[in-house]
């Protein structure tokens, strides 16, 4: 019956998601407001409707109802209730059914916040609506979820169990409501294009919306890294895959797009580019969504043999970015850009900030994307790895770094750069001690991550100075906060990223219980492996004390395990961190009576995801100025009304 | 050709009984870091994305033997990588080799780059001079 009542929402949904479409965009007209009415209530109507469906999914997993294919391809009577919730979006059909459930709770905000005029509103309901009816039409044609098997199996084929795990449970969430969030900034630009309202409002009504993506999209590959370092079992925390690089690039333009929505919000200045960042943004969603959902990535040829996901998505593609591209075109040239301001300002820092992050968005498009087209082109296949990002992304992202701390302390249109070095020449003091110290103390010694400790301590020195700088700390604007915490990130990760790079320490061995092994100054003895058994796995899990100078530190259990329904056995790692450094144990395989262990030494690992951290509380920082700001306004404008 | 193979596979048989603990080691220190080098540097072919040092692949476990294979037998370092190519393509390699088709991956970046530097400058320029226009 769920299959059935969900199947249904879904079809009034996408009816409901037509209408939108059409009411919004007839609404963006002088004389609409009858259609703007109908745009609000059926974005609202297609959001409780998806939401319904979207419930009777989850429903028919928890309930593990292998009458509905996809759960019974998917789920498993013995999986913990976490993974039958998460298991929904585990699988193609259901991970679509979020991204359009995630589209859906954004145009309902659009709808109930009402930003900017009424006309601009309208439009980007349009937008969104349009969105959503081709993304409702691609599942319903091509990735249902609810179809129905006959006879039902006695039993599900299970989940993979790379994803049973809680990091992985709201990793991909968290990444929609980035990626897809993406679509709010799309919607509203295109609205200011359809309703000739490309000034300085739209900017303002799309903000908050931008700012939350860019949260979302920060913490969302902040878990999504963590959880491939944890649960992966290599002690990597990013391998420049194109699964990660497909939400990289639209993270990338998004941060270009805060920073030049800054300008035009506030001087009227890159109108026409801050519009086409937006649009750029969101065109770079759907790239990854392609990407990962077609099956593209893993063959070109495998997706040539079962093409009908692919096609759709790629149509999809073409319609959203060629239309958007064609309005801009035709709209845009009538935007006077009307920006004066002094080559030294914070303009410029900003333009020199989108140049870096477009160029280092365009990298990551290259090295994703090329050997696709080379395969297909002439049939040669060549592989893009962590070497070339470390040629190209890297050089690039530390220019960038270098500049970032004079961007808040320049001043709009005629900024004065002595001043910005003089109050910057403490930090510029932290940097040499860091790198130099660094060249002195550690070994081995190393000279690029002496300069990204300097440049680390840089940016970081900079952040902090900005918060003095501006005033008393209390009574700083939370936009200082955002900026500087945000900055500071960087700084961090930068730390961490250095740190696992160059000092990390690896051993392997095989270890018969008693036995122990050494690794950067710790020694490891294996005390036994014991079977254990799991709700849904057997596991062996290795009982391993961790000594230093002769005393326990800490005792750890790496596991590996057995997944019978899934026919998989992925290893469990044990991490003992100190916040400043981990220690990863990973178990292998049993030989003779030993078994294999494999260590790792992290120096400074933990850096990476803290950094990660102080971006998204950079960005909640600035969203809650923003609102409260916003809320402030808003009341003697009501009073003044009155 | 065929004396090689089974000299090799001789190779093969000397060098694993030569190991330590480690399955599959160099006992030359040296050596064995040159090969850690050159596994992570080089693809495993099966995986998505994974380099040879990380994967758990039987293919990428042989590959990485027959790299001590060949650096025990002397190979350099690019010899290695030439004598990998030449069986299995540039698709091996985790960093493309620089040729003609591979011009704009490599250039591309830069590319993008100088044309925004050049985009940037002349809307600075064109700003400076509105500024001075709206003094003046």
């Amino acid at each position: 019956m769920t299959g059935e009542i969900g199947q249904l929402a879904l079809t009034l949904a996408f009816a409901l998601s037509v209408i939108a479409a059409i009411s919004g965009l007839a609404g963006a007209r002088l004389n609409g407001e009858r259609a703007r009415a109908v745009a609000t209530s059926s974005s609202i109507g297609m959001f409780v409707l998806i939401a319904l469906a979207y419930a009777a999914l989850t429903y028919a997993f928890v309930t593990s109802d292998f009458s509905v294919l996809d759960v019974a391809q998917n789920s498993h009577t013995a999986k913990p209730l976490i993974y039958k919730i998460t298991g929904v979006w585990g699988n193609h059909e259901g991970s679509m059914l979020l991204w359009v459930l995630v589209l859906a709770i954004y145009s309902a905000i659009i709808a109930f916040a009402q930003r900017g005029s009424a006309r601009l509103t309208s439009a980007a309901l349009g937008v969104q609506g349009l969105l959503a009816s081709a993304f409702l039409l691609f599942i319903l044609f091509t990735s249902n979820p609810f179809l129905r098997l006959d006879p039902p199996p006695f039993e599900g084929a299970g989940l993979n169990p790379l994803l049973q795990d809680p990091g992985l449970a709201i990793h991909p969430p968290m990444l929609y409501a980035g990626y897809v969030g993406l679509s709010a900034a799309f919607a509203y630009a295109a609205a200011a294009l359809i309703a000739g309202e490309a000034n300085a409002a739209w900017a303002r009504a799309a903000r908050p919306f931008m700012l939350l993506a860019w949260i979302a999209l920060t913490a969302g590959i902040t878990l999504g890294s963590w959880w491939a370092y944890y649960e992966l079992g290599w002690g990597g925390f990013w391998f420049w895959d194109p699964v990660e690089n497909a939400a990289l690039m639209p993270w990338l333009i998004a941060t270009a797009l805060l920073h030049s929505a800054l300008a035009t919000e506030r001087t009227g200045a890159f109108r026409s580019w801050t519009l086409l960042l937006a649009i750029l943004g969101f065109s770079l969603s759907l790239i990854g969504t392609f990407l990962v959902r077609s099956g593209v990535l893993s063959s070109v040829h495998a997706f040539a043999s079962d093409p009908t996901r692919g096609v759709f998505i790629l149509m999809m593609l073409v319609a959203a970015i060629g239309g958007a591209l064609a309005l801009f075109a035709w709209r845009a040239p009538q935007l006077q850009s009307g920006a004066a301001f002094e080559p030294v300002s914070k303009e410029t820092a900003l333009l020199l900030n989108n140049v870096l992050l477009t160029a280092a968005a365009a990298t990551v498009f290259l090295g994703t994307l090329y050997p696709l087209l080379l395969d297909t082109v002439t049939g040669t296949k060549i592989s893009v790895g962590p070497p070339y990002f470390a040629i190209t992304f890297a050089p690039i992202f530390v220019v960038l770094i270098f500049l970032v701390p004079f961007g808040p302390r320049l001043g709009w249109r005629n900024g004065d750069l002595k001043a910005a070095s003089r109050a910057l020449a403490p930090a510029l003091g932290i940097a040499a001690v860091a790198g130099l110290s660094l060249l002195a103390i550690v070994s081995p010694r190393s000279l690029a991550a002496a300069g990204a400790f300097a440049l680390a301590g840089w940016v970081i020195a900079a952040s902090v100075i900005d918060l003095t700088r501006r005033g008393r700390v209390r009574s700083l604007p939370a936009s200082a906060y955002a900026s500087a915490l945000a900055h500071a990130g960087l700084g961090i990760t930068l730390l961490g990223v250095t740190g696992t790079t160059v000092w990390r320490s690896e051993a392997i061995d095989v270890l018969a219980p008693g036995q122990t092994m050494p690794i950067a100054g710790y020694t490891l003895r294996l005390e036994n492996v014991q079977p254990i058994q799991g709700p849904n796995y057997q596991a062996a899990r290795a009982i391993v004390t961790v000594l230093r100078d002769g005393r326990t530190v800490t005792t750890m259990m790496p596991e590996k395990r057995a997944y019978p329904a899934e026919g998989q056995v992925v290893s469990d790692t044990a991490i003992h961190t100190t916040g400043f450094s981990d220690l990863y144990l990973a178990l292998g395989d049993q030989q003779g009576n030993g078994w294999t262990l494999r260590a790792y030494v992290s120096p400074l690992a933990p850096f990476i995801w803290f950094g990660g951290a102080f971006m998204a509380f950079g960005g909640i920082a600035g969203l809650w100025g923003r609102l409260r700001a916003r809320r402030n306004l808003a009341v003697p404008q009501a009073v003044l009304a009155k | 050709m065929k004396p090689i193979l089974l000299a090799l596979l001789l190779m093969a048989v000397m060098t694993g009984a030569a190991i330590a603990a480690q399955p599959g080691a160099l006992s030359d220190p040296k050596l064995e870091a040159r090969a850690v080098t050159l596994q992570k540097e080089l693809r495993c072919l099966v995986c998505q994305g994974e380099s040879l040092d990380e994967s758990n692949a039987p293919l990428a476990a042989d590959l990485r033997h027959l790299i001590r294979v060949r650096i025990a037998v002397g190979d350099t370092n690019e010899e290695v990588e030439r004598y990998l190519v030449a069986r299995y393509g540039d698709f091996i390699l985790m960093k493309p080799p620089l040729e003609p088709q591979t011009y704009l991956l490599w250039f591309g970046p830069f590319a993008v780059l100088l044309l925004g530097g050049t985009i940037v400058g002349t809307v600075v320029f064109r700003a400076r001079k509105k500024l001075k226009a709206e003094k003046a």
